[in-house]
């Protein structure tokens, strides 16, 4: 996908340190050499595009609630229906098919453990398929964001 | 299983991410937006987020990017079993490598899952990322632990946490 000089600078530029100020936009726009207007207007166009997620807070693993990764084996055949049926969980907020017998990964942030056991109780019923919960031990890395 | 934080949390922080789960708007004044809906003022959204970002609880403000429209298509995920006494030690020599997104050590799942040491790596081309896992394995001594590399063949979902309870969220469904 093609970025322009600007987006990239922008991209390489604000995964960190977004200015928790009134105008947010604003500080980064005269950080920037430009108007408010084209930051706002390159970010809108950037999520329309699907390469912003969001711009937002990167929360550290268990901090705040209780989350996991949890790995599932599903028949190659049942995979979409099954996926489709995590995905319909507002919890689940990753989910990719890998290359494995555990072939389903996605991860479930909830409240505290008992609503994240409930979640994947929920999950294990509406699929039939035994939900495995690797639980985070001890995060070394953790994301930082990239340069493009 | 929390982690030790200097602060402690309340609801308004959790209803703050909560608020932004899906995106700071994109507004001139986003903070007075969120306030708006939480009714409470612009200033201690503002503060609540720097005290959050500072306790560490908030490890990053700013874009979130999705990988794969960058071209970021090659998505692995490699796991060892190591043992519990030399995790620490393995994980340093693997952070030590620029091109490690992520690295975690998590709980096994015996008989079904061994491996308690986990690390991602984004790239662009598979074969390149083969390449790093390679070189990972070689120069971080790791060649001694069982490992296997999962590498993601399709995305389903990727989105922002979400914080709220599950049974408050399905009451205040229509």
């Amino acid at each position: 996908m093609d970025l322009s000089p600007f987006e990239k600078e922008l991209i390489n530029g604000w995964q960190k340190g977004f200015p928790l100020v009134p105008q947010p936009y604003a500080q980064i726009a005269s950080e920037m050499n430009v108007e408010e207007v084209q930051v706002i207007s390159t970010l809108a166009s950037l999520r329309q595009r699907g390469i912003l997620s969001r711009v937002g807070a990167v929360v550290t693993p268990n901090s705040v609630g209780a989350s996991s990764l949890v790995a599932m084996s599903v028949p190659e055949a049942e995979l979409e229906q099954i996926a489709e049926i995590v995905c319909a969980e507002p919890s689940v907020n990753h989910n990719y098919e890998r290359e494995n017998d555990l072939n389903l990964w996605f991860v479930v942030t909830a409240a505290d453990g008992d609503d994240l056991d409930r979640i994947l109780a929920r999950i294990e019923n509406n699929t039939g398929y035994k939900t495995i919960k690797l639980q985070l031990e001890k995060a070394f890395h953790i994301d930082l964001g990239f340069s493009i | 299983m929390n982690m030790h934080f200097d602060i402690k949390t309340d609801t308004l922080d959790l209803a703050l991410l909560e608020a932004i789960q899906d995106g700071l708007p994109l507004t001139s004044k986003p903070f007075a937006v969120i306030a708006k809906q939480l009714l409470i003022t612009e200033d201690e959204i503002i503060s609540r987020f720097e005290r959050l970002q500072n306790a560490g609880i908030i490890k990053r403000f700013g874009l979130v990017l999705q990988h794969r429209p960058l071209g970021f298509r090659a998505n692995a995920m490699v796991v060892w079993d190591v043992p519990d006494e030399e995790v620490n030690a393995a994980a340093e020599r693997i952070t030590a490598h620029d091109f490690v997104t992520l690295c975690y050590c998590r709980a096994r799942r015996a008989p079904v899952w061994q491996y308690n040491l986990y690390c991602m790596i984004h790239g662009r081309e598979r074969q390149i990322v083969e390449g790093q896992i390679a070189e990972l394995k070689r120069s971080a001594d790791l060649i001694r632990y069982p490992t296997t590399t999962l590498f993601s063949t399709r995305r389903f979902k990727q989105t922002g946490a979400r914080f709220s309870s599950s049974t408050k969220r399905m009451k205040s469904a229509p």
